[in-house]
C-alpha cells in the first residue's frame, strides 16, 4: 500500500502498537526551554524518577529571560527562578544545558535545527506548541504539554493516537516581497484556524522544493496556528545540504547512513491523505493579520472586513470582538493605520534571512518618529551571523533597538511587552487577546513589512519600499 | 488521577471561538502555584457579565464553547485553571489537539459535538438548568431530555473511567523499551547524538 512521509517516520519509531491506533513512540529529540523544563524536571524529581535519556534532551534558557542587551538570568526577575530551575536541573541530571551568552542559547525551535540537533526522521518534542517548526527539516516534530514532558523525561517514549493525514500542495512561486510568512498568513485565513485540527500537514510540491529550508521553518511553524500540532516537508537535498557539517549532525559513516535512510523519506505516489489542499504561490499577497485570530489574515492592501457579512452568530460575535480589541473599524484600509511598535523576531521568524530581509528595506532609512522598533535575534548563532554582515549596526543606525536571543515579545513573559492598547506590527505568531502583552494589539506579519512599517509608522505595504 | 463517569449541573456557555489558551490562563500567571489558578482562568474576558461569575454558573461542572477551543500554547495551566473554576467537561464542536490531549492527562473530559447541538444546550442551559454527561454511555442529556451521543477514542475513554495514569503504564515497559532502543541504535547510528562535540 502507498504511504506517506509521515507513515514512515511514524513507522520507524512505534515501540509497541497500543492497539486502536495507539502506539508507544520512541522520541529521538526533547528539547528543554525554562518555562516549562525547570517545572518539569522538579516534577519529575518529585516522583522519585529520574531522566532516562539525557543524552537525547538539551535545553536553553528562552521564554522568559530578558531581551535587554547584558542581560543575565536574572534582569527579568519573575523568570530568575525559571532560569535557575532549568540551568541546576539540566546540570543535575546530566542535560546539556546552552547558556546565555554561550553558543547554542536561543529559542529553541531556532537553536535546534541550527546545531543539528534537529534532524530529518527523527521525532522531536518540546513542551511548546511551536516545535512543528522543526519539521521544516523532515521531522516528526510536535508540541507537549506538562504531563507529556514528564512523561518523555521519564521513559523517553510517548504514547500517541496516529493522527488524519492532510497535505498542501504548493505550486509556482512566490512573487516580489512576497515570503513564507506572508504565505503562512494566507493559508491560514483562507483555510481557517482549525482546518488542521487532528492531522499531521504534509506541506509538499514544487513551492516547497523550490523553498529554502528557513522558509520551510517559518511554514511549520505557523502550522499550529491552522490546528495542526505536527507539520513537516520531506527532507530533499536542499535539507540535507542544510544538515550537512552542523555541530551536532552525524559524520563519517553515519552520515552516508543517514543520507541513504532520508532519501527514502518520500510519501508515494498513489498515497491517500483525509484531507487536501492546494495553493498557487503567484497569488498570494504580503499578508497581514486584522484581528485576534491568526486566521483574521488578509493582504496588506486590503480593508478591515464587516462581522455583519457572516451569516453564523460565533463567527459574527468573534470577529466583532476582535474588531472592538483591535480598535478598527469595519472597511478600513489597513495600509497607512498608525503604529506604536514593531518586533522582528519570535520562532517564526529571527532566523539569519528574516534579518537580511529586513535589512534590504531598512538600509539607508530611519524609523519613524515615535514607533520603538526591535530586531530580537532568535539565538547566538544568528546573532553573530548578523554581526559578521554588519547587521546589527545597520539596524541600530536606523533607529531600531537590538537585542538579545529569546522569545521577547513573541511570548511576552519576560518583561518584553508591548504597553496597553499599543498597536505592533510584529512577525510572531500569534495575536491573541493579551499575547504582546494585556491590551496590546498585535498585527502578524513578514519581517520585510514589519521594517517597512517601521519606517512608515504605520502599516505599510512592502512593494512600495 | 480523578475517575470520570457521570457529571450533572449547570453549563456554563461561552459561545465565541477560538478561544485560546493564552486566553484560558494568562502568561504571567503560570508561575502561580497550581492550585491558585482558577482565580485566572480566562481573565481577559471577565468583567461584570463574566458569566462563570453570575450566580446560575458559579462552579458550574460543564462549560460550553465555540469551535476550536484551548488552540495555541500547550500550557497544561489551561486546564488546571479550568478546573480550578470546578470545571470537568467542556463540549464544543472541536478543540486545539494538545489542549485536547491534556485535558485526558487530568481528567477532564473534552466532549466534541456538532456546533448545532453544542448551541441548543446553551439555549437550554441558559436558566442554569442541568445538563448530564454520562462517559460510560458517551451521552450528553439536555434539560429537556434531549440525548446528543458523542464519539471519543475507546483507549481515552477507558483511561478517564478508570484514572488511570499513562505515565505508570509506560513505566512498567521500560525493559521493553530498553531493548527496543538497543537494536534502533544499531538500525540508525546516526540518531545518537554526541553533546560532546560542542563546547558548553
Amino acid at each position: 500500500m502507498a504511504k506517506t512521509l509521515f507513515d514512515r517516520i511514524w513507522d520507524a519509531h512505534v515501540v509497541a502498537d497500543l492497539g486502536g491506533g495507539w502506539a508507544l513512540l520512541q522520541i529521538d529529540r526533547h528539547l528543554l526551554h525554562d518555562l516549562s523544563g525547570g517545572p518539569a524536571l522538579a516534577d519529575l524529581a518529585g516522583r522519585g524518577l529520574s531522566v532516562s535519556r539525557p543524552d537525547l534532551c538539551f535545553a536553553t534558557p528562552d521564554h522568559a529571560v530578558s531581551s535587554q542587551p547584558g542581560r543575565t538570568g536574572d534582569t527579568y526577575d519573575k523568570g530568575a527562578g525559571l532560569y535557575v530551575g532549568l540551568r541546576d536541573g539540566a546540570r543535575d541530571a546530566g542535560i546539556p544545558f546552552f547558556d546565555l551568552g554561550r553558543r547554542g542559547q536561543g529559542i529553541v525551535h531556532v537553536m535546534a535545527p541550527e546545531l543539528g540537533i534537529t534532524l530529518p526522521g527523527t521525532t522531536l518534542v518540546c513542551g511548546d506548541s511551536h516545535t512543528c517548526t522543526n519539521g521544516g527539516l523532515g521531522a516528526l516534530a510536535f508540541g507537549i504539554g506538562s504531563s507529556e514532558v514528564v512523561h518523555v523525561l521519564a521513559t523517553q517514549t510517548l504514547r500517541q493516537r496516529k493522527p488524519r493525514q492532510m497535505r498542501i500542495t504548493y505550486d509556482g512561486s512566490l512573487p516580489f516581497g512576497v515570503t513564507a510568512k506572508d504565505l503562512a498568513l494566507h493559508v491560514i485565513g483562507t483555510l481557517g484556524a482549525a482546518a488542521g485540527v487532528g492531522h499531521a500537514i504534509e506541506h509538499a510540491g514544487p513551492g516547497i522544493a523550490a523553498m529554502p529550508i528557513e522558509g520551510r521553518l517559518t511554514l511549520c511553524n505557523l502550522s499550529v496556528e491552522l490546528g495542526a500540532k505536527m507539520a513537516f516537508c520531506a527532507p530533499d537535498q536542499v535539507a540535507v545540504d542544510y544538515v550537512r557539517g552542523r555541530p551536532l549532525a552525524p559524520t563519517g559513516d553515519d552520515w552516508e547512513a543517514a543520507v541513504r535512510d532520508w532519501a527514502a523519506l518520500r510519501t508515494d505516489v498513489g498515497a491517500v491523505f483525509d484531507k487536501e489542499a492546494r495553493f498557487d504561490l503567484a497569488a498570494v499577497p504580503p499578508t497581514i493579520t486584522w484581528g485576534t485570530s491568526p486566521e483574521h489574515a488578509t493582504a496588506v492592501d486590503g480593508s478591515v472586513p464587516d462581522p455583519r457579512t457572516l451569516s453564523d452568530p460565533a463567527g459574527r460575535d468573534s470577529w466583532q470582538a476582535a474588531l472592538d480589541y483591535m480598535g478598527l473599524r469595519p472597511g478600513q484600509t489597513l495600509c497607512g493605520t498608525p503604529i506604536d511598535w514593531v518586533f522582528i523576531g519570535s520562532c517564526a521568524n529571527s532566523r539569519l534571512s528574516d534579518l537580511q530581509d529586513a535589512a534590504r528595506v531598512v538600509r539607508g532609512r530611519h524609523v519613524s518618529r515615535g514607533v520603538r522598533a526591535w530586531v530580537v535575534p532568535g539565538s547566538v548563532e544568528v546573532s553573530e551571523a548578523a554581526e559578521r554582515e554588519g547587521l546589527p549596526d545597520l539596524f541600530r543606525a536606523a533607529g531600531f533597538e537590538w537585542r538579545e536571543p529569546g522569545c521577547s515579545m513573541c511570548v511576552a513573559a519576560n518583561g518584553d511587552i508591548v504597553p496597553p492598547g499599543q498597536r505592533s506590527v510584529s512577525t510572531s505568531n500569534r495575536n491573541f487577546v493579551g499575547r504582546q502583552g494585556p491590551g496590546a494589539r498585535t498585527h502578524l506579519a513578514s519581517p520585510a513589512t514589519a521594517a517597512a512599517s517601521a519606517l512608515a509608522g504605520a502599516i505599510a505595504d512592502v512593494r512600495e519600499f | 488521577m480523578q475517575p470520570f463517569s457521570i457529571v450533572s449541573g449547570p453549563a456554563a456557555p461561552l459561545m465565541r471561538r477560538d478561544i485560546d489558551t493564552d486566553v484560558i490562563i494568562r502568561v504571567e500567571r503560570l508561575n502561580a502555584p497550581r492550585a491558585e489558578l482558577g482565580q485566572w482562568a480566562l481573565e481577559p474576558l471577565r468583567g461584570p457579565d463574566f458569566i462563570l461569575d453570575q450566580p446560575t454558573f458559579r462552579g458550574a461542572p460543564i462549560l460550553l464553547a465555540g469551535a476550536n477551543f484551548g488552540c495555541g500554547s500547550s500550557r497544561e495551566h489551561a486546564v488546571w485553571a479550568l478546573q480550578g473554576l470546578g470545571i470537568r467537561c467542556v463540549i464544543a464542536p472541536s478543540y486545539g489537539d494538545i489542549f485536547f490531549s491534556n485535558c485526558f492527562q487530568n481528567g477532564m473530559l473534552p466532549v466534541t459535538l456538532p456546533e448545532a447541538a453544542v448551541l441548543s444546550l446553551a439555549q437550554q442551559a441558559a436558566d442554569g438548568s442541568a445538563v448530564t454527561v454520562d462517559l460510560r454511555q458517551s451521552v450528553v442529556t439536555a434539560p429537556d431530555g434531549t440525548q446528543h451521543g458523542f464519539a471519543l477514542d475507546p483507549i481515552r475513554r477507558e483511561m478517564l473511567l478508570e484514572g488511570v495514569d499513562e505515565l505508570g503504564l509506560t513505566l512498567r515497559r521500560m525493559p521493553e523499551i530498553a531493548v527496543w532502543q538497543r537494536a534502533d541504535a544499531a538500525k540508525r547510528p546516526w540518531a545518537v547524538t554526541h553533546p560532546e562535540r560542542i563546547s558548553l
